[in-house]
């Protein structure tokens, strides 16, 4: 067993938020099926949003291109969803949130409260959604005023999901630590887009999104690399983790637990996959427990 | 995959509202039953059953297809696939029988004739609402006998698919495959009923797709989880027991829309 902001797991996998977590269900195949510790949600806001035209995801050679564009039920229609993955899932059930402001934060994160998650997961993150995520988290004042509104108004702990694209992820990370959070989540995805040349015109109906999977791996690990540097909280590494390999090379750059996303796409017990391999390498290597490995590359000089 | 770029052969008119839009790509490895995400661009992205290795059947229902329905030969549009997972394809000697309901003779068209070269006896159960919106009846044809059921009695009985069905020993086929509205299908599952024989039918489901590869979870259905696009759309029986079928879907929002 370890625990993670108070959060009771048997290994330091997680389901990203975004992926096969639009239904009760879906989370709890993850969990039973796919071997994952504890699973975070779509990110779910106030009103139903159908999220943008498709194309919405594509995938290129070295990872995944999406602007799925935030779609969602809505708190009130979500919370039935919720409340069968709490029950059915058998691991943590993270809340992903999004909203423009420090009021929706607090509408929906009230409002999801009936529904017992186990930890709230602010998404001030999403690259493609005007108003939303990355507009909102890229300015450390609001993200501070987010992060404390909600840990007011809620009793479990709470993450901040923190967006690559700034110029110092750190200063949005010690926005979140002042604002109370219990951990920050890193890193969402990249800006990028994708052009058809046979027409001209970009793929995604959104024109540009978020890029994912291995290709972002690099650009994840040296974010949690400096947010272990500078923050007291737990840092939770994500981009591009797709086998135990990417798994512990996160935890030495000071990854306190790793969530996995896109590579569901290969198979979906990738999570039972990377706890085996994780397992077998501390075993190999002779650290007695999985923290031996967290931040371990700090110390090497 | 990006999308491949498919410029249009050939445009068939199969009935009053279905077109079949032949392209310059051949998916050769396609199991019948697999999909394509179509693009038109500018405008969305939309699944499709394959009706040919190099071909897609198509009903005018809303913004996209009415869009697609615009082009012309040697125009083109996006596409990603073939996707998902298809009818089990029988062996020599098997007994199958094919239950196709409008356009949902598209992917079970290729599988007739994939049957019929493997050696199969293939029965198929055509309906439509009126003679003048039966797809695909020589291909049917060619691959077996075929039994014709029309809502007004245009041809062949008067009446469903269903009715066509409670005549026929369900139980002496080897394999039963569908595909065709979601009442058809829930009503074709509560006349079978008996959990030997639903393990041995396939029913060929449409949700809302997103990504079209697994990864998004917009498609996933009750209560199993399962994700039309790629665990899916071919379902046995067995899998659909206790699920949403028939009773409800998941629109854009991801809320659940009563069918």
């Amino acid at each position: 067993m370890y625990t993670l902001t108070g959060l009771k797991m048997k290994h330091p996998t997680i389901l990203a938020a975004g992926i096969l977590g639009t239904t009760g269900a879906s989370l709890c195949r993850v969990a039973l099926e796919g071997g994952a510790d504890a699973v975070v949600t779509k990110s779910i806001g106030s009103m139903p949003k159908k999220g943008h035209q498709n194309p919405t995801l594509v995938q290129l050679e070295c990872g995944f291109l999406n602007a799925m564009g935030l779609p969602n039920p809505s708190y009130p229609d979500f919370l039935q969803e919720l409340k069968i993955a709490k029950k059915y899932s058998g691991v943590p059930v993270i809340a992903s949130i999004f909203g423009g402001t420090v009021v929706e934060f607090t509408e929906v994160a009230e409002g999801l409260l009936p529904g017992k998650p186990d930890a709230f997961e602010l998404n001030v993150s999403c690259p493609h959604s005007e108003g939303y995520g990355a507009a909102v988290g890229s300015d450390p004042c609001l993200v501070e005023a987010i992060t404390a509104t909600v840990k007011d108004i809620v009793n479990v702990p709470v993450w901040v999901k923190l967006t690559p694209n700034v110029s110092d992820i750190t200063c949005i990370g010690n926005a979140a630590e002042s604002g109370g959070a219990d951990a920050v989540v890193a890193i969402n995805t990249l800006k990028g887009m994708v052009i058809d040349i046979e027409s001209g015109y970009p793929i995604l109906g959104n024109r540009s999104g978020g890029f994912s999977g291995k290709a972002v791996k690099p650009v994840a690990v040296k974010c949690i690399y400096d947010l272990y540097t500078t923050l007291k909280i737990p840092v939770i590494g994500v981009g591009g983790v797709s086998c135990w390999q990417d798994a512990v090379e996160m935890m030495m750059a000071g990854a306190a637990a790793v969530q996995v996303g896109s590579a569901v796409y290969e198979r979906i017990d990738i999570f039972s996959e990377i706890n085996k391999g994780i397992k077998a390498f501390l075993q190999r290597k002779s650290y007695s427990n999985v923290k031996k490995i967290i931040g371990l590359s700090h110390e090497m000089v | 995959m990006l999308p491949l770029n498919a410029t249009i052969l050939q445009i068939t008119e199969e009935s009053p509202s279905v077109r079949t839009f032949f392209f310059d790509l051949n998916f050769e490895t396609m199991e019948p039953g697999q999909f394509v995400m179509v693009w038109v661009r500018g405008v969305d992205e939309v699944p499709m059953g394959l009706s040919r290795t190099n071909s897609i059947t198509v009903l005018k229902v809303g913004e996209t297809t009415s869009k697609l329905f615009e082009l012309k030969e040697g125009d083109s549009f996006g596409l990603r696939g073939p996707f998902g997972r298809g009818f089990s394809l029988p062996s020599t000697n098997e007994k199958i029988l094919i239950i196709a309901g409008g356009v949902g003779a598209a992917p079970l068209s290729p599988y007739a004739e994939a049957a019929y070269a493997a050696g199969s006896e293939v029965h198929t159960i055509l309906g439509a609402r009126s003679a003048d919106e039966l797809i695909f009846e020589k291909r049917f044809l060619g691959a077996g006998k075929v039994y014709i059921s029309t809502d007004d009695g245009s041809k062949g009985i008067k009446g469903f698919v269903t009715d066509v069905l409670k005549g026929l020993d369900f139980s002496a086929y080897d394999k039963i495959a569908i595909c065709g509205k979601e009442l058809m299908m829930i009503s074709i599952f509560r006349l079978i009923k008996d959990k030997k024989i639903l393990e041995k039918v396939e029913f060929s489901l449409h949700r809302y797709f997103k990504c079209g590869i697994g990864i998004c979870g917009a498609c996933c259905i009750d209560s199993s989880g399962l994700r039309v696009c790629k665990d899916g759309p071919v379902f046995s029986g067995l899998q659909l027991l206790d699920s949403e079928l028939g009773i409800y879907e998941r629109d854009a929002c991801g809320r659940r829309v009563k069918i």
